[in-house]
């Protein structure tokens, strides 16, 4: 009996040793060759194998620089100084870009006006499968986190039913971004020195985004013109996009926006004061009158001359005005465009608004 | 000739008659899992062949030799698990030096033959059965061809069954283990075919 119980040991275990002698052999014998800087690379890589690089994991990156396939610069978790180190190890010049976060397109501030009840799980992919999510926005953010879930760095919450961004912790690894139903997040670069963002998706009309939020954008297109860079701020689909390439962050946009849409490093900013307000414009307007007519403008211009109407708000204080509020009484002829919009957005459509593009 | 004879029985019974999969249930797991598309099903189907023929010719000896004349048959299990995963550890690493570009199409799939419990099987069976060396290593092969024959029909009938109407509660992977029933009860009609 205890005869068999060694023999059993003894027979497993020399077997063990001779197949683990031989695998040892092999893997010496049929060692694959890789280059030593590819686990050098991969042991500085945060490891995170999020997936943002483009490349299936921290090791299919670091196989991908090595082979020179990519760029150092890609791994947006380790940033700037990662991507020196990468490119120390690779012999190359390192090519740093801004830093680049999620940003969510909503203020939240349609977060209360609700369409029906919503009692179910809690995440937005489900949500929105229920006749196009609760709140009368059908773009705005659901607040289920579904994005807080699959963030691995704790860099975005639900505050006050809106999903906000931490720009400090936040690596762009683009996992809310694929994962938002409402396709609200996207990718932003902090080049400028002030970051101007338009807190808003939403490309629906005008009055519609009026009962639905308490601050989308209407498109009416005031920032467009305001804009002293001709191209970084466009209307597309009545709604205002930044294009980042060529913003310079002067906040000019954000200050002049009737709706309190856009906001600079995250906050709204006080109206233009006077004195600015004439050498920004100024400059701007006759550009205007050139380029950027809108259909606001078109029905404005059977009353009165653009940059006339312009001027004229300038010297009534320029300020954005809220909702329904007038210049002056004897102003109505000279609108500015947003109430333009605002008044036809009212009235029942008479005509259909195409895009002031 | 009766030999030749008995070897082409043993073939047939291995790839029709007593399937690992279809008649046998065994090795259901990579049957379901890499069944999605034709050209990995032919992928796994390949490497089975070859890790059931090999486990089956490197097993012979070892019991013959070593286990039965300590009087250790119990041992049988444990021993041949030891010797498969071993056996697949070095395919995998011979196929990454050799062949790169088999290694990368059978990806994770070789390392999983390690648990292909339809490859376990076929050396208990040979044990079991008392088959010399030839005979297991004919069974051992014959075997892994009736689990490649299986596993590409199996995902022939899935790849056409993406497009099919199924009921909502039906879709993917009940509606398969339905079809994979239904071709397990087809492969019962091989069993009574006879050589002689």
């Amino acid at each position: 009996m205890t005869q068999t119980v060694i023999m059993a040991a003894v027979v497993l275990g020399v077997l063990g040793i001779v197949f683990g002698a031989i695998l040892a052999f092999a893997s010496k014998v049929f060692a694959v060759e890789k280059d030593p800087r590819e686990e050098e690379i991969g042991g500085i890589l945060p490891g995170a194998n999020c997936g943002a690089c483009g490349y299936p994991g921290c090791s299919g990156y670091a196989a991908a620089v090595v082979k020179g396939i990519a760029a150092p610069n890609l791994c947006s978790v380790g940033g700037a100084s990662l991507t020196e180190q990468i490119a120390a190890i690779m012999g190359v010049e390192a090519v740093t870009g801004p830093k680049i976060v999620a940003e969510v397109l909503c203020s939240g501030h349609g977060c209360n006006k609700t369409r029906y009840e919503y009692e179910g799980l809690r995440d937005c992919r489900a949500q929105v499968k229920v006749s196009a999510g609760h709140l009368q926005c059908t773009y705005g953010c659901l607040g289920g986190g579904t994005c807080v879930d699959v963030c691995q760095f704790n860099a975005i919450h639900v505050v006050d039913g809106v999903a906000v961004v931490d720009p400090e912790t936040c690596v762009a690894c683009n996992q809310c971004v694929v994962v938002c139903p409402r396709d609200l997040i996207h990718l932003v670069p902090l080049k400028t020195k002030k970051h101007v963002a338009v807190n808003c998706h939403s490309e629906a009309k005008g009055a519609e985004v009026r009962k639905a939020c308490d601050d989308g954008c209407i498109g009416c297109g005031i920032c467009v013109k305001v804009c002293p860079k001709e191209g970084a701020i466009v209307m597309e689909n009545n709604l205002a996009k930044i294009n980042y390439d060529l913003c310079i962050g002067c906040g000019i946009c954000a200050q002049n926006c009737p709706r309190k849409t856009i906001t600079i490093d995250g906050v709204v900013p006080e109206p233009k004061p006077k004195k600015e307000a004439p050498a920004a414009a100024a400059a701007k307007t006759g550009e205007v009158n050139a380029t950027a007519s809108t259909d606001a403008d078109a029905e404005a211009g059977r009353l009165t001359n653009p940059s006339e109407k312009l001027e004229k708000a300038k010297a009534a204080g320029d300020r954005p005005l809220s909702d329904g509020e007038r210049l002056a009484p004897s102003s109505q002829a000279l609108d500015t465009p947003a109430e333009m919009l605002q008044k036809k957005a009212e009235r029942p459509a008479q005509k259909k608004i195409t895009d002031p593009k | 000739m009766n030999q030749i004879g008995e070897l082409l029985g043993i073939a047939l019974g291995a790839i029709l008659v007593n399937n690992f999969i279809l008649s046998q249930f065994l090795g259901i797991c990579p049957f379901m899992g890499v069944s999605k598309k034709v050209e990995t099903a032919l992928g796994m189907g390949m490497a089975v062949i070859f890790v059931m023929g090999v486990a089956s010719a490197v097993n012979y000896p070892i019991n013959k030799f070593l286990l039965m004349p300590n009087d250790l048959g119990f041992m049988q299990t444990v021993t041949y698990i030891l010797v498969i995963a071993s056996l697949v550890q070095f395919v995998e690493m011979f196929l990454q030096k050799a062949v790169p570009s088999l290694y990368e199409a059978l990806g994770v799939y070789l390392p999983l033959i390690t648990t292909n419990c339809a490859v376990l099987g076929v050396v208990l069976q040979n044990t079991q059965k008392d088959y010399n060396f030839i005979f297991s290593v004919t069974y051992g092969v014959t075997g892994g061809i009736g689990f490649l024959l299986a596993i590409v029909l199996f995902a022939s009938i899935r790849e056409r069954m993406e497009f099919a109407v199924t009921p909502k509660s039906f879709e993917g992977f009940p509606i398969a283990l339905v079809a994979a029933s239904l071709l397990s009860l087809a492969f019962m009609g091989f069993s009574g075919l006879k050589i002689w």
